[in-house]
């Protein structure tokens, strides 16, 4: 068994797109999750219309990179908009249902026969990034050291999406440690105690619905940089697993999500490469590796079921601040 | 009889406030809160059914009745967290009719509940801060510029730590307000509601779960309000409390006010005797519906 | 009104794949049909695909690739492939299989999840700059057939009723456990797995069909005893709160669904009988007796458990608990027990569910009770949470619903009008058609 093969694919983990992706999609989840109390099932919607919006801007409407990346955000918002106006004044688990129920349903209009024509149905959308990496200041080649070893196109996917991630962090750690983000943790307590002190309770939903909406989008839209469009990829599993994430790292903290999705990604690298390789040395009561590759699902669901139960507050969450209010 | 329950100084009661004899639904000379006709039914049932009410300004109003007579739905309606079926109200003249509760509360008209919601994962300090309204920092945009809000942040610092003395949770400002007692969680709420500058405070059973060392310092600053200026209203089953810091007293029994009058005057109406305690006459209301020693919690 | 529609292959699926894959640059014209399992193979670019039938490759199927000058018919081989050389990139072609190759009673359909038969066979494929397409056709078994309209409405009504009892057996228990517990149960999903997953199995290992369903049955309840023993007893008693046991379910979910896939794999398995054939009724429409036998065991389920629900002492201590857990707890109701019996029915009935889920779309996999969760929930909160009746009512809607939108809008959409339905109602009536206001809020 190859395990420093393991162990360096693992790593190159670290600084993947995918990894990226995961951590602004939780840092969107901590804001509607962690500091406004929204139970938000259907973070693979907002996702998916980043990356969406992207991959149409460009093949449909011809539009440069940098404003199809504009088109998937606003999609966002627009989505957030339609979704927060009726629901938001519903009860916690009312919104979980119809989040989730969105989600679904922009999935299954991405995958439709219908608009084909836009989204490429079950086929999903490629080659699309040409322009995006034209404006690639790195000349062709490889760079890097194993196991951050990679072309320069790659190089630019994560240079860019590190750079969406810094702006994104610093503006939620902005946004949190300010009085906006005291009345939002005043909401997530207790709503009608923050109403009858005057504040505007549904605006301030609907801007956090918003803004982690937005950042959903931004994490797809890295994800869309980084390889194909495909309806598969946003399937309410991608909203489980960014949950888990985000409960790994601490819903109501802003770094939190970013070592969630750190440590979730490196460990289903890991755990991925490491099962098939000991299937194969016939160590795993005679799975066979394809077997062993769905092992690390179920310590996802397992270790998902652990955290909320037994760390609800997660890795850097302080313990007097859970998030599990009601 | 405990004397807990009764302030540290002898109030100075407002009188003469009513316009005529003392009847539901009286005019007052200077009234801030008017409701006219206000219904609220929850199916078949009618909850409020209020035909006329006006609440004097800068005096303490207690609004009593027996359980289920219908005072904190009134509250919840008077303050925009319910809406009624039927009915207009007004404050300060202006009509509150469809006005969603945080504009209520911006007017001036600010409550408390009877459970008290202090926000249990903010700090005792940002509890208080959240009371302040007009924060350059709670609109979104200003908020990601530190140097916009910086200064008034620090100003209302000083606010809430002033009034955080006169409550005497000073020395709790940077604990969790999980953490404080019931009682001390009254006193925070009262707090906070008073960062607003209302007018008008309306207290849903202040005393409710309040340790019994506690009410006299509550007592002093519900009397406190009135001599700044503001208006109080509040619901309470204490008489004693009642008795001894009320300038005007409203009954309500099954959704209806049944009676209205000064303190000491309203409890001999056989109106209230009857919504209390049937034909039951001649009994110390105090005795019977008051705490005489009031529980720790609720 | 006479309208060509077709019927749903309702059997063991024939599933094939044709990869499409188109490599161009230069222009090479050729011109005239030429049947082989390699056309035009002096161009240097090719549109070549695989045709296979679950696997085993279908031979002799003709298919024509045309567009940008093109016209070329092609058979596939005995491997199931064949290959066409293109002359453009950037370019559309049109692909047509000949159905009248196939062998008997498979047609093209639009996708393996939904079954339904595509118009035709003709697929467009728009060869990229990046000079890759992929293209999939899918095969099932189903035949083309006249319809009348009004055949096909109450074929779709009787299909819509028959997945509607269907969907009400599991949304029925979770409602119930929504109502005593306050849980929100994803892992529902994963019950109604079970039970299709159980009688697979013990039908695999030698047992006869009925025997293995009423097995499956009973594991399905123990399964539900397992689950309250081990995960939701201990937390109810750590006082856990809602949002947390909600997304302990989706944890739980994760775990079971993918233990699934560890052991049957990705792939899809038929349980006995599920080919069994159609008999007509009158008109077109035709059921087969796994169908009916499907609606009248339903009915007698939900029958059973409406008398279970409304006469036994458990049943109303159920109800008693629905309607408000303090005053049932304190008039002397062991809550705790009654919970557990209701995850005991509520896993029971999810089980049976699955047996006819199974047999409904056809096919078992391990993610085929996610397939139907979230109308699961659809019909739950459409009835009103935690009101048994209100989930049959809004099961019943739902399954009409679903099934009957296919004859206005493209199928693979059927599902989108039910969860837009769902979210209508959670807008405007949001403690559903039975349930009472006071829940919500």
């Amino acid at each position: 068994m190859d395990f420093l093969g393991i162990l360096n694919s693992t790593a190159g983990f670290i600084l993947a797109p995918v990894t990226i992706a995961y951590a602004l999609a939780a840092l969107g989840l901590a804001v509607h999750f962690g500091f406004a109390g929204l139970l938000n099932m259907g973070m693979a919607g907002f996702m998916a219309l980043g990356a969406y919006g992207y991959a149409i801007g460009i093949l449909s409407f011809g539009l440069p990179w940098y404003l199809a990346a504009l088109v998937g955000l606003g999609a966002a918002v627009i989505f957030a908009l339609i979704l927060g106006i009726p629901t938001l004044r519903l009860r916690g688990d009312y919104l979980a249902i119809v989040t989730i129920a969105s989600a679904e349903i922009l999935r299954l209009l991405f995958l439709t026969k219908v608009f084909d024509e836009y989204t490429g149905s079950a086929d999903g959308l490629f080659s699309y990034n040409g322009e995006f990496q034209e404006s690639n200041p790195i000349p062709a080649g490889t760079y890097g050291f194993p196991p951050f070893e990679d072309t320069a196109a790659m190089w630019w996917v994560r240079i860019v999406g590190i750079i969406i991630l810094a702006v994104a962090t610093f503006a939620v750690w902005r946004l949190v440690n300010s009085p906006w983000g005291r009345v939002l943790k005043g909401i997530r307590e207790d709503e009608d105690a923050i109403r009858s002190l005057g504040k505007n309770v549904f605006t301030y939903k609907m801007q956090a619905l918003i803004i982690g909406g937005v950042l959903g989008a931004m994490g797809g839209l890295v994800l869309a940089m980084s390889s194909n469009v495909n309806q598969g990829q946003y399937v309410t599993s991608l909203t489980f697993f960014i949950w888990t994430a985000l409960l790994l790292g601490g819903a109501a903290t802003v770094f939190g999500p970013l070592v969630g999705s750190l440590i979730f990604w490196v460990l289903q690298a890991f755990l991925g490469l490491l099962f098939p390789a000991l299937a194969e040395q016939g160590l795993l009561f005679g799975l066979s590796s394809i077997q062993a590759a769905q092992i690390k699902f179920i310590i996802v669901g397992v270790a998902l079921v652990l955290i909320v139960v037994f760390r609800p507050q997660g890795i850097f969450g302080n313990k007097k601040e859970l998030t599990f209010v009601r | 009889m405990s004397g807990n329950a009764t302030p540290s100084s002898t109030p100075v009661k407002s009188t003469g406030l009513h316009i005529g004899d003392a009847a539901p639904g009286v005019a007052k000379k200077d009234p801030i809160l008017v409701a006219h006709g206000i219904k609220r039914q929850f199916g078949g049932l009618t909850a409020v059914d209020v035909a006329h009410v006006e609440i004097p300004r800068n005096a303490i109003t207690a609004l009593i009745g027996p359980n289920g007579a219908g005072k904190t739905t009134f509250f919840n309606l008077l303050t925009g967290f319910d809406q009624p079926n039927e009915g207009d109200w007004s404050f300060d003249g202006k009509s509150l009719k469809g006005v969603p509760s945080f504009k209520v509360a911006r007017m001036g008209l600010i409550r408390t509940f009877q459970l008290t919601k202090a926000l249990g994962l903010l700090t005792v300090m940002d509890n208080m801060k959240l009371g302040n309204t007009g924060q350059r920092g709670e609109k979104l945009l200003s908020s990601l510029i530190p140097a916009l809000w910086k200064k008034q942040d620090a100003e209302i610092e000083v606010k809430a730590m002033d009034l955080l003395t006169r409550f005497k949770l000073d020395a709790k400002h940077e604990d969790f307000a999980a953490s404080l007692s019931g009682g001390q969680r009254k006193l925070l709420e009262m707090a906070r509601a008073l960062m607003t500058d209302p007018t008008l405070v309306m207290l849903d059973e202040p005393m409710a779960g309040v340790n019994p060392a506690l009410t006299q310092s509550l007592l002093d600053h519900i009397l406190d309000l009135k001599t700044q200026g503001m208006t109080v209203l509040f619901v309470e089953h204490d008489m004693h409390m009642v008795r001894h810091i009320a300038d005007w007293v409203i009954v309500m029994a099954e959704g209806k006010v049944v009676a209205e009058g000064a303190p000491d005057e309203v409890m001999k109406n056989p109106a209230v005797i009857d919504a209390y305690l049937g034909s039951h006459q001649d009994v110390d209301l105090g005795a019977v519906t008051g705490r005489i020693t009031l529980p720790e919690t609720k | 009104m006479e309208n060509t529609t077709v019927k749903r292959g309702r059997a063991a699926r024939l599933f094939a794949v044709m990869a499409t894959t188109a490599l161009s640059l230069g222009v090479l014209l050729m011109a005239g049909p030429a049947t082989a399992d390699t056309v035009n193979d002096e161009m240097p670019y090719k549109v070549s695909g695989n045709v296979q039938n679950n696997g085993a490759p279908l031979a002799g199927v003709s298919i024509n690739v045309s567009g940008n000058g093109i016209n070329a018919d092609v058979l596939t081989d005995a491997e199931g492939k064949w290959k066409v050389g293109v002359s453009e990139k950037n370019a559309a072609y049109t692909v047509t299989l000949d159905e009248s190759t196939l062998p008997d009673g498979v047609v093209v359909v639009d996708n393996p999840e939904t079954a339904d038969i595509v118009e035709g066979a003709v697929m467009e494929v728009q060869v990229g700059p990046g000079g890759r397409v992929t293209m999939n056709y899918f095969i099932g078994k189903g035949e083309r057939v006249v319809t009348s309209m009004v055949d096909q409405v109450v074929q779709r009504l009787i299909s819509g009723v028959n997945f509607g009892l269907m969907l009400a057996l599991a949304a029925i228990g979770m409602s119930l456990i929504y109502g005593t517990t306050g849980i929100s149960n994803f892992a529902h999903a994963e019950m109604v797995t079970f039970g299709a997953l159980g009688a697979f199995v013990l039908s695999e290992l030698g047992a006869p069909i009925w025997l293995a369903i009423i097995a499956a049955i009973v594991l399905s309840g123990l399964f539900g005893w397992g689950l309250d023993a081990a995960i939701w007893a201990p937390l109810r008693r750590r006082n856990t709160g809602l949002v947390q046991l909600m997304i302990v379910s989706i944890g739980l979910s994760l775990a079971v669904r993918y233990t699934y896939q560890l052991f049957i794999g990705g792939g899809t398995e038929q349980l006995p009988g599920a080919d069994s054939p159609k008999i007509k009724l009158f008109g077109s429409v035709a059921l087969s007796w796994i169908d009916m036998a499907s609606m009248a065991i339903s009915i007698l389920l939900i029958a059973a458990f409406a008398w279970w629900l409304m006469f036994t002492r458990m049943g109303k201590a159920t109800r008693a608990i629905s309607d408000n857990p303090g005053l049932a707890a304190a008039s002397g109701i062991n809550v705790d027990s009654v919970v557990r019996v209701v995850w005991i029915v509520g896993a029971t009935l999810a089980g049976f569910s699955g047996i006819l889920w199974a047999y409904f779309r056809p096919g078992i996999r391990w993610d085929m009770g996610g397939q139907i969760l979230l109308l699961m929930f659809a019909a739950t909160t459409l009835g009103g949470l935690g009101t048994a009746w209100g989930a049959l009512v809004g099961s019943l809607i739902v399954g009409v619903l679903v099934e009957a939108s296919t004859l206005v809008i493209p199928s693979d959409l059927k599902y989108v009008g039910a969860l837009v339905i769902l979210i209508v109602i959670l807008l405007f009536r949001p403690q559903g058609i039975l349930g009472r206001k006071e829940r919500i809020g």
